[in-house]
């Protein structure tokens, strides 16, 4: 009588395990399901746009014109390049050099107060930076440098600050992930302080700061409430840093509201491209990553 | 050697400076955003602002408020225990060498780098176009589930992982399960650092535009039921920027959603401290 109810017990203990890990491992393919979801939606609708317009014409037109069924994003790649790439400029360098400061320079007292501060730089909306931009930046650009302010410069700067978090926190944390001996190391053969760090720690950060940049980007591209308050929206190709540009999150926010028919669907396609380039970003991502391990 | 101790090292000093004015301009950036809309905003921060209804007149912000929490706790509750129980079946349980893992990760990846504007869409095509609901607020939360799914993954695993392997082995020498080990020993010692999880997706939450105004929707009152749409303090201020007549209000609103982002982070700290010292 003991000795069976011992095994019952332990068949259901056996039974628990089991079923729990089957929940854990469904729970975990949720992502895989809403992947394949979001891939077949955007793909089938922005497919059907690639059949009507030409997915040359669409990818290479300098034409936006909706009420002539006129389909060029062009200038609106050019735009998202841009703007993302000032992004980069403004963000990384101040991101990058204010992680070294947190995680070897910062004294303990004061990283109490700077650290929180960072992670509510994180924690504004896009949508109040968007608003920042447009009651600051924007003018201050119409204003010194000249332009409606509504400028390839604004989106850029605004989205430096915007990514910094990002660069910061990731950076941070690799820096702080390399061995203690690197620092020691280079300490012990008589360098200073700063260039033990910038000569010895920082190199053996690079993977954990390449992941922080690329995330940056990543964060830029796909950025579509603050740009679009502050980077002018004209679909041209923009000839200085003065100039307005419509990125290609801008193109569909602006849009989207009011579309119909084949213009809805030419929207959805510019998704498509949208998230064909994180899909590059995130690849070129994984595979530096692997590439950096081995 | 003597000479070599004497000579000053400008490199270090160049990268010491370096590295201070960086810091300094952080701060500063962000001390002036905030410093500047509360001047700005607080001004106009009357009590006809939170009237219970919208109007045209008082421009209330109430209903926004009350969506917002709406969304945001449904959101929670359907993402949370999905990204809990994911990363624990990555951390605890799953073969690290396995495809199916493989998969998972980079399906996880691509969802934390789509932005949000091609989730709105997809929010829009699924919900709306394809299963028919109107822009209301469960399309809208179910689609920032899904976004700040891999946020919640990626804490929590790193918050597992952190709990030492000897926790583990000590809980299985005294007879525990695997399941009893994940749930009272690994989760216990991983709680701060999933609630910064949560508490970081809470201010996405609250954060996003995009992702909601073609799922949840520009109404703003607070609906009937969950199928009907309501705007969020974000989309809210984004609507009365589009209007363009309600620059103050704009202020008003920058505050209040920067009040709640300054709260949400107060809270995640010293709900990490007191975990800790507990």
């Amino acid at each position: 009588m003991k000795n069976s109810n011992k095994t019952k017990t332990k068949i259901k203990l056996f039974n628990k395990e089991k079923v729990m890990q089957w929940v854990f491992l469904l729970a975990a393919c949720t992502s895989i399901l809403a992947v394949l979801l979001i891939c077949y939606f955007l793909f089938s609708n922005g497919y059907q746009a690639f059949k009507e317009i030409g997915l040359w014409n669409f990818l290479t037109g300098t034409v936006w014109r909706p009420n002539n069924d006129i389909y060029g994003i062009f200038p609106m790649i050019i735009g998202s390049l841009y703007v993302t790439a000032g992004a980069i400029l403004f963000g990384v360098p101040l991101g990058i050099f204010t992680a070294v400061y947190m995680a070897k320079f910062c004294p303990k007292k004061l990283y109490k107060i700077i650290k929180p501060a960072i992670d509510l730089l994180a924690g504004i909306p896009s949508i109040v930076y968007g608003f920042f931009g447009l009651v600051i930046i924007v003018p201050f650009i119409r204003n010194t440098l000249g332009g409606n302010g509504n400028s390839i410069l604004a989106a850029s700067i605004l989205l430096g600050i915007m990514i910094l978090p990002t660069i910061i926190g990731i950076s941070e944390s690799a820096i702080r992930a390399v061995d203690q001996s690197y620092y020691d190391g280079a300490l012990a053969l008589g360098a200073s302080h700063e260039r033990s760090v910038f000569f010895s720690v920082l190199p053996a950060a690079k993977s954990g700061i390449l992941a922080s940049v690329i995330l940056g980007i990543g964060r830029a591209v796909g950025e579509t409430m603050a740009v679009v308050m502050v980077a002018g929206n004209q679909t041209v190709i923009p000839n200085s840093v003065l100039d307005g540009v419509r990125t290609l999150t801008a193109n569909i926010v602006m849009e989207m509201g009011y579309a119909a028919d084949l213009h809805r669907l030419a929207l959805i396609a510019t998704a498509v491209v949208l998230f064909v380039f994180i899909l590059i970003i995130n690849l070129s991502f994984s595979i530096l990553k692997r590439r950096i391990k081995t | 050697m003597k000479k070599a101790k004497h000579r000053f090292d400008y490199v270090s000093l160049f990268l010491k400076i370096l590295v201070n004015i960086s810091v300094l301009i952080t701060v500063l950036i962000l001390s002036f955003i905030i410093i500047y809309i509360f001047v700005k905003g607080i001004p106009y921060i009357k009590p006809s602002l939170f009237a219970l209804e919208y109007n045209t007149d008082n421009v209330s912000l109430f209903p926004a408020m009350v969506n917002t929490f709406t969304i945001t706790i449904m959101s929670l509750l359907i993402a949370a225990p999905l990204g809990i129980a994911s990363a624990i079946y990555l951390v605890e349980y799953a073969n690290k060498n396995s495809k199916i893992v493989d998969v998972i990760r980079i399906t996880t990846e691509t969802l934390a780098g789509i932005p949000s504007i091609v989730y709105g869409l997809f929010g829009y095509l699924f919900f709306l176009v394809y299963i028919g609901w109107e822009f209301s607020i469960i399309a809208g939360a179910l689609t920032l589930s899904i976004m700040i799914l891999p946020l919640l993954i990626r804490t929590t695993e790193e918050a597992l992982l952190s709990v030492p392997d000897e926790y583990r082995q000590g809980s299985y020498g005294l007879g525990a399960g695997k399941l009893r080990t994940v749930f009272k020993i690994v989760l216990p010692s991983a709680i701060s650092g999933i609630l910064a999880g949560i508490i970081l997706s809470i201010g996405r939450i609250v954060g996003e535009t995009a992702a909601l105004i073609f799922t949840a929707g520009t109404v703003a009152q607070i609906p009937d039921s969950i199928f009907s749409s309501g705007r969020t303090l974000a989309v809210h201020m984004y609507a009365l920027n589009n209007e363009g007549l309600y620059i103050n209000e704009s202020y008003a609103t920058a505050v209040v959603l920067l009040i709640v982002v300054i709260l949400i982070n107060a809270l995640s700290t010293l709900i990490a401290k007191k975990l800790k010292k507990g």
